[in-house]
């Protein structure tokens, strides 16, 4: 296992948003998380990438314990995600865009830039080549210099990705990649995601596009009020009685006793 | 070649900022063009922490006085050498600076501007009620003009307006290499969307400590060099207004664009000093231009004209794309 929760809980004042999870995310495969608005699925993204400290439980990368890392150091370790949002900076270029995604692997500093030391040039040269490798992997090589609020949304969701993927990542948490968009520019995405797995990246995702999950996903985890309720191959998920009842509100158990 | 044709526009500037001396016999001319140098690069300052990193400090004025008072008391009261001051005034600037955004920087957004607003009163608070050090409302008189450096000596108007242009274009180097620079861009990073900096590895407190403390070493820088240029200073240099000049220079000029706070400091303090005769009134003027900037050039002067440049460069390069495909297609 790559990643693994034990006990995972947050709470918010008196709300539990994640209430004792347990999952684990297996190295090079792609794991979906899913569930009704509201289930915890962004709330648990945000524990494993440090973004909110959890309440209670733990979390390990890799064997080592990253519970109380915080976000910035826990993307060193090589843990990148993306945004429901995309939050791009829309008049800047989408290489513009893409090469701060380099930066936690360089220690230029002020002193560095001032002076334009040698580790300074090295250091851009190397963030620049990132930057159009990732945009190429991403199939943006063509967009690179166009501003990112002229570009589809698609093209947007592409260089969100490709900002995670310039960090270096192991894996990479994708919140909800395929909201806003067409199905055929989903099909591409899905399409995308294979592409990382077959680069040896391991994927973990959110997402509420059925189809999609179904037939992308290798492990599901089906949350419900804060509190995994199933997991399984995708087959698995779709028979399972309790995912079936908390996706369409328990409505057959009473059809079938009346 | 090409890195000079993009500037040749600042290249100019410098030439006539450079000439300008020659051309007038005017002082007065020279003290006001002088005095917007010394603004600018306190506006720089601004412009670095609000522009680039997106955190509104509105302490500004606060630390444009403490340089001005630490080099005038250190010269007038300590007798200190006039360049061991300087360094000294720039010295005590940034490490208060550095103690004030350690705190203030825990607080986001409109609470950061808040608070730093009201770190801004307090700093005017002491310097007009200490009246044992820094002489309260009566302010200090005498500051000694800059030492002579070799035989450079900075006497006349003249002498001190080249000495601020150099620190002036020193400042502007300074920020061109530092934003345009990876580490320039991890601050736009911030500015943009701070989750989103911190999920790619951005130590977001540190950087923003950073920019914070450089904003305050070029407000003491400005506030140095105004104290030994006027040789007079007074508690409303800390005051909140000034504050808000400082932000209406940057925001003119264009904030967060390299060029921005020459060009908006200048022009409104040129247009400040021709509208004297308006006194007061000329608010009347400030006012609705001000509104009229922000709403159809909310990147300012300089913003608006890279956009304008850009959006004129995609066209001609769509236009040309356009063309060939006629040429191919055509029947």
């Amino acid at each position: 296992m790559l990643i693994e929760t034990k006990g995972l809980t947050k709470r918010f004042g008196g709300l539990v948003a994640v209430n004792d999870v347990e999952i684990g995310i297996e190295k090079g495969k792609i794991t979906a998380i899913i569930g009704p608005n509201g289930a915890g699925k962004s709330t648990l993204f945000n524990l494993i990438s440090g973004y909110h400290p959890s309440s209670e439980g733990s979390i390990t990368f890799k064997g080592e314990d990253i519970t109380k890392k915080r976000s910035f150091n826990i993307a060193k370790l090589g843990i990148a995600r993306t945004f429901q949002t995309t939050n791009l900076f829309e008049t800047a270029t989408v290489m513009d865009n893409v090469i701060v995604g380099h930066r936690l692997r360089t220690k230029s500093n002020v002193f560095d830039a001032v002076f334009r030391t040698p580790r300074l040039r090295r250091e851009e040269r190397a963030s620049r080549a990132k930057a159009a490798e990732v945009l190429e992997f991403v199939g943006l090589e063509h967009e690179a210099h166009r501003l990112v609020q002229d570009i589809s949304q698609e093209a947007k969701k592409r260089v969100a990705f490709a900002l995670a993927l310039a960090t270096d990542p192991e894996i990479v948490f994708l919140d909800e990649p395929a909201a806003g968009i067409n199905p055929d520019e989903t099909e591409n995405l899905a399409a995308l995601i294979r592409k990382m797995i077959d680069r040896g990246l391991t994927v973990c995702l959110i997402e509420h596009k059925m189809q999609m999950i179904m037939g992308l996903a290798d492990h599901i985890v089906v949350l419900n009020y804060g509190k995994k309720i199933a997991e399984g191959t995708p087959e698995e998920i779709q028979t399972n009685e309790e995912v079936i009842e908390a996706y369409l509100g328990g409505g057959d158990k009473h059809a079938e006793a009346e | 070649m090409q890195g000079l044709k993009k500037m040749r526009m600042p290249l100019i500037f410098l030439l006539v900022a450079l000439l300008f001396p020659l051309f007038t016999d005017n002082q007065y001319y020279i003290y006001v063009v002088t005095l917007a140098f010394i603004y600018a690069i306190a506006v720089y300052g601004m412009n670095l922490v609000g522009g680039y990193t997106g955190q509104l400090s509105l302490a500004h004025a606060g630390f444009f006085a403490i340089g001005a008072y630490a080099l005038g008391l250190l010269t007038v009261d300590a007798n200190v050498p006039y360049w061991l001051a300087f360094v000294l005034a720039l010295v005590i600037t940034t490490v208060i600076g550095t103690l004030v955004g350690l705190i203030a920087l825990r607080t986001k957004e409109h609470f950061f501007a808040i608070y730093t607003l009201c770190v801004g009163y307090i700093i005017y608070l002491i310097i007009y009620e200490w009246d044992a050090l820094t002489g309260g409302v009566r302010g200090l008189i005498g500051i000694e003009s800059p030492a002579a450096i070799g035989p450079i000596t900075f006497d006349t108007g003249i002498s001190n307006y080249y000495l601020i242009l150099v620190f002036l274009v020193l400042t502007v180097i300074f920020m061109k290499f530092l934003t345009e620079s990876i580490v320039g861009r991890t601050y736009v990073a911030i500015r943009n969307s701070e989750e989103l900096a911190q999920t790619i590895g951005i130590n977001t407190m540190k950087q923003k400590l950073i920019s914070f403390v450089i904003s305050t070493f070029l407000a003491g820088l400005a506030g140095a060099l105004y104290a030994s240029f006027v040789r007079f200073i007074g508690p409303d240099i800390s005051y909140t207004m000034m504050t808000f000049d400082f932000l209406m220079y940057a925001i003119v000029g264009g904030f967060g664009t390299l060029f921005g706070p020459v060009v908006g400091t200048l022009l409104i303090v040129i247009l400040t000093q021709s509208l004297q005769f308006m006194e007061d009134f000329r608010m009347i003027i400030f006012g609705p231009l001000l509104v009229l900037l922000v709403i159809f050039y909310p990147r300012g002067i300089v913003g608006g004209y890279q956009m304008w440049k850009m959006k004129r460069a995609y066209k001609k390069k769509q236009r040309s794309v356009d063309q060939g495909s006629t040429y191919e297609g055509g029947d």
